[in-house]
């Protein structure tokens, strides 16, 4: 098994850390992991994206021409990222702030309202947990109680009561992609 | 080796193998892509528990020189930096290199020249490998090309440091220093005692309670027949770590038609060039210098005999392809492939560069 994903959007939708969360779900299940981000100066605001390879084997380049999976969160990243995909791959996108839907038939596109999900939720940094859910549901290449262990991992023992929200809003996820 | 497998970034790797191989002191000031080195050892605070010294110094120029001074005394030091930064330390390395003394530089190199980009780049080969500092000297250079290796080089790099009372650097970039992977860390080393030091460096100025001759630190020498003399003990030295350390790895080899030549995370990136090459019946194979010097001469001379053509891929305009043509000596093409100031090349531009300048 390996699966190479590219997230892009803008900075401080959470790119980077749902990037590293499931960096980290891949090493609790047992998994190669690479993380590499497009790091810069920009930050909230700014375009921000970050390859994430889990493997069963030993993982060459951590920079790739193409993906098998892309979650996109805005436009910009939406047109820079649909012609990488590769055939048969997998596209999710969040319509919020997409003005031009994206058009191959080559590839399977699916959709996840998480902007409008996590605002009914009234958990607005729960955001990148629910397209984190979205994903998992299209491609389980990771078990949710790994996810909840790499969870764990990476935020700080003082945000610990706040895995709850996230478990909720990775499930809430896995119902409402399409 | 404690076998607890960690997620992390190539730069705390380096911070945590620092602690773990027994390091007296690190002396840096900060600049991206190389920040989390001091960040983690300020987090960590290594100093409550091995007594190790962190300490962030007023420029570049300072770090460098406080490592002169805690390389003198036999402790093992070391600074970290990026591009900019190490150009301003290149009058410390000379001096490090003149006085015999040995340490750690780290480079996590991004693009230039001047102050350039934060973003990876390999431009600091020359720099790195033919000088940078002025005067006839060597570094022993490694490169990483993951972020295992980063936490492996510390230790290793020390080792080589005091085995030839000679500055070694870690040539790393934007890449290896940014991307998080998993790691084993070594074992823990108690920092060495003072009697140890003693033993391991009788040359360092350790107080010498008038039980023997006083050792003097210096790079500078009034007579040119003495500093002659001098020149030609670096040389032979250089020599011995020529003939002895040389260390590199050979990925898709041993069939290949074609051959890469490329280091840290270019190596990566040719890597999965090399399979897909392969994939379309392309006989392509990596040959990675883990020291960029001593440079892997003889076996890139041997492959001049078995291989059609080399592609050196570097994140610069053209600097290791130099050596290896002067490895090949003209026996076969060499050609280079680059990207500059910043910009990373994909594993499909290197398969379109051997098709288009290779075959």
């Amino acid at each position: 098994m390996k699966e190479e994903i590219i997230i892009a959007g803008f900075g401080g939708q959470g790119v980077l850390s749902m990037g590293k969360i499931l960096a980290y779900s891949g090493l609790m299940q047992g998994k190669e992991v690479t993380w590499m981000p497009a790091y810069g100066p920009e930050q909230r605001g700014g375009t921000a994206n970050v390859t994430v390879i889990l493997s069963d084997e030993k993982i060459s380049s951590p920079i790739l021409n193409s993906y098998d999976t892309a979650i996109i969160l805005n436009q910009q990243s939406l047109d820079k990222f649909e012609k990488t995909v590769k055939p048969g791959g997998t596209l999710i996108y969040d319509p919020y702030g997409i003005t031009t839907e994206p058009t191959r038939t080559d590839i399977n596109i699916h959709k996840i309202n998480a902007m409008d999900a996590c605002i009914e939720m009234n958990a607005a940094k729960s955001f990148n947990m629910i397209l984190l859910g979205g994903f998992l549901k299209i491609r389980p290449i990771v078990e949710l109680e790994n996810v909840l262990k790499g969870l764990k991992k990476t935020l700080p023992e003082r945000h610990h009561h706040l895995i709850p929200m996230n478990e909720a809003a990775l499930k809430k996820g896995m119902e409402i992609i399409k | 080796m404690s076998e607890e497998v960690r997620l992390m970034k190539g730069n705390e790797a380096i911070a945590h193998a620092a602690i773990r191989c027994g390091c007296d002191g690190y002396f840096g000031y900060p600049i991206t892509p190389q920040s989390e080195v001091m960040e983690t050892l300020m987090e960590v605070e290594p100093w409550k528990e091995t007594g190790m010294v962190v300490l962030q110094a007023e420029s570049e120029v300072s770090s460098i020189n406080m490592v002169y001074g805690g390389a003198a005394t036999g402790k093992k030091v070391m600074t970290s930096s990026s591009s900019p930064g190490v150009s301003l330390m290149q009058e410390g390395i000379s001096y490090l290199a003149g006085a015999e003394l040995p340490a750690l530089i780290v480079n996590v190199m991004r693009g230039g020249p001047g102050l350039g980009t934060i973003q990876p780049s390999q431009s600091d080969y020359f720099q790195t490998t033919k000088g940078g500092g002025h005067g006839d000297y060597r570094l022993i250079a490694l490169a990483p090309a993951s972020v295992q290796e980063m936490a492996d080089f510390v230790g290793l790099a020390f080792d080589l440091a005091f085995k030839y009372r000679n500055p070694a650097i870690i040539l790393a970039d934007g890449v290896i220093g940014q991307m998080m992977e998993k790691v084993v860390l070594p074992d823990y080393k108690p920092r060495r005692t003072d009697e140890e030091v003693e033993k391991q460096c009788p040359w360092a100025a350790t107080g010498r309670k008038m039980s023997r001759k006083n050792n003097i630190i210096t790079s500078l020498e009034l007579k040119p027949e003495v500093m002659e003399q001098n020149n030609l003990r670096f040389q032979a030295k250089y020599k011995t770590i020529e003939e002895n350390e040389v260390r590199y790895e050979e990925i898709l080899c041993d069939d290949a038609e074609y051959l890469l030549v490329a280091f840290g995370c270019s190596a990566r990136i040719c890597q999965k060039a090399c399979e897909m090459a392969r994939a379309e019946g392309i006989k392509l194979g990596l040959l990675r210098p883990i020291t960029l010097w001593p440079f892997p001469t003889k076996v890139i001379a041997q492959y001049a005999n078995k291989v059609k053509a080399m592609l050196s891929v570097e994140l610069n305009a053209g600097q290791m392809v130099e050596d290896v043509r002067l490895a090949v000596n003209g026996k076969v093409p060499v050609e280079h492939y680059g990207r500059l100031g910043g910009i990373v090349f994909t594993p499909d531009e290197i398969v379109n560069a051997v098709k288009t300048k290779l075959m």
